[in-house]
């Protein structure tokens, strides 16, 4: 791999930019690995790479239904934060948006990670008394994150309307300056780059259609529409289809699959300095470095794969966006989308061992899995070269729901989805 | 948006009067303080989760106040029928038969 740098650009610029090579490479499948990642989005993706850097185990593939990056990765509104209730979760998401600070030099890659704040609107006297419990509960565990007065909360974002006769008055907000936004593309790409660069193998087009198990339960690999393809050890990362991939090895979780819907306007100038999140009339907005507002609806209420969602769902959002920020009422919206989130019952992610040997699990990251991309694929890394989940996600296993040791994160959305 | 046929009000009303209410004909164990932890897991977060045809209830909360169940195809979002509730799971009809979107 050639090391991208200003001198690589110089050098390039002479000679009409035809030495660059290709990010990584697509080869036809081995007929066996030592691990197979199934879904390479940020998550699969990102732990292929940490296994081969980390662990040292590069005979790895990651296979892909479409194409590299084109699901949740792909669709989602780029937000970080670690602003979380509880210590499983707080231990997850920070330990992730450590790893976000130094990602683009890691990968040698512009992931484009702006720390730019993540302010939350308190709206009423229980969004004042949750924010300032999580405050409280983040600055005791290390994390930073304040109180801001309406006021205070102006300064930081001029457009926002705090006037005492708007229809959503504001009594408040908390904001985690370290959180912010990152390049989802380039997440993808970068790790996809690095992990190519390590010997590991990127399948896409590839659609695994079954989980074969031997004699003593344990995987033996995979059936897919390129034919078997052996492995030890097999990694489910694929967000929404999680349940339906889950399946073919007889491993029933804990999801339900839902459209979230986001959406991006004209381009304009700069003019929204951070990422702003309100529960209480569930609107989040931030302003893309293209200059795009892009803007974060809720789920639907029902199951679907449909990739789509309800008009009323972003027209909500939309009434929202216009009665906080009431110089965006004549922006036009150019572009909207859904993925499909795979949620769990407490809203706390599912990372673990499964009852079958050799399969491991990373799913149930809802509407809040981007952000959590390279924490929670290192931890993944971890859990699927040594057998056993990592101090960290030690929490999160599929078998909490058996215990009853929930992790109810009333927070894992910043908005209530 | 959806466009629901509500069994009771045989009408077809918009997905705005009503509740998604889970998955349908999950019996709750009769001797719930009897049965085990994995049991228990299972009849409580276990769900199927179906791509394609699922069974699933609804609540007609802005109407009749009344649940039902549906059969829906979870990758058109099409519904292929709906029926009162109490009724055993009902064969989907053949396509183009029964359809309320």
């Amino acid at each position: 791999m050639r090391k991208y740098s200003v001198f690589a650009i110089a050098r390039e610029a002479m000679r009409a930019h035809k030495g660059w090579d290709a990010q990584w490479t697509s080869p036809e499948p081995r007929a066996s690995y030592d691990v197979i990642i199934v879904g390479a989005g940020g998550h699969g993706l990102g732990a292929a790479y940490y296994l081969a850097k980390e662990h040292g185990i590069t005979n790895i593939a990651v296979i892909e239904k479409g194409w590299l990056g084109g699901g949740n990765t792909g669709r989602n509104t780029t937000i970080i934060r670690s602003n979380y209730l509880y210590e499983e979760s707080m231990d997850i998401y920070e330990h992730s948006l450590k790893l976000w600070e130094g990602l683009s030099q890691d990968l040698n890659y512009n992931t484009m990670y702006s720390p730019r704040g993540v302010m939350m609107l308190s709206h009423n006297v229980h969004d004042q008394q949750s924010f300032k419990r999580h405050i409280n509960a983040n600055r005791l565990y290390g994390i930073d994150n304040e109180w801001l007065t309406p006021e205070q909360a102006k300064d930081f974002v001029p457009v926002l309307d705090i006037s005492k006769t708007a229809r959503y008055p504001i009594n408040g907000a908390a904001l985690q300056r370290r959180g912010g936004t990152a390049r989802h593309d380039a997440v993808a790409w970068g790790y996809a780059r690095a992990a190519s660069d390590r010997g590991v193998h990127i399948i896409q087009n590839c659609e695994v259609t079954g989980i074969r198990r031997g004699p003593n339960g344990e995987v033996q690999g995979v059936e897919t529409s390129k034919g078997f393809i052996g492995a030890k050890k097999i990694g489910v990362s694929a967000a929404g289809h999680s349940s339906v991939v889950m399946e073919m090895a007889g491993v029933r979780v804990p999801l339900h699959s839902n459209p979230l819907q986001a959406l991006v306007s004209e381009p304009l100038k700069p003019i929204f300095p951070c990422v702003v999140m309100s529960n209480t009339v569930h609107a989040y907005i931030s302003q893309s470095d293209k200059g795009e507002l892009v803007i974060g609806a809720g789920t639907d209420q029902y199951n679907s794969y449909s990739q789509t969602g309800g008009l009323q769902i972003i027209t909500h959002t939309l009434d929202a966006i216009c009665e906080l920020f009431p110089i965006f009422r004549r922006v036009k919206m150019m572009r909207q989308w859904g993925g499909i989130t795979d949620n769990t019952p407490d809203r706390s992610p599912i990372q673990g061992v499964t009852p079958v040997p050799g399969l491991f699990v990373n799913c149930g990251w809802g509407t809040g899995g981007f952000k959590a991309t390279p924490g929670s694929a290192n931890l993944f890394a971890h859990l699927i070269a040594k057998g056993e989940p990592h101090r960290l996600a030690a929490g999160l296993t599929l078998d909490r729901f058996r215990t009853g040791r929930l992790i109810d994160e009333a927070a894992a959305a910043a908005v209530a989805h | 948006m959806l466009l629901i046929h509500c069994p009771y009000c045989e009408e077809d009303r918009s997905e705005l009067e009503f509740r998604w209410a889970g998955e349908a004909h999950i019996a709750r164990p009769e001797n719930i303080s009897a049965i085990s932890d994995e049991e228990f897991a299972e009849f409580f977060f276990l769900r199927n989760n179906e791509k394609g045809l699922t069974y699933e209830r609804w609540r007609h909360i802005h109407g009749c106040g009344r649940f039902f169940n549906a059969a829906r195809d979870t990758i058109s979002d099409k519904f292929l029928m709906t029926y009162k509730a109490g009724l055993p799971k009902q064969p989907v009809p053949a396509s183009g038969e029964g359809e309320t979107r």
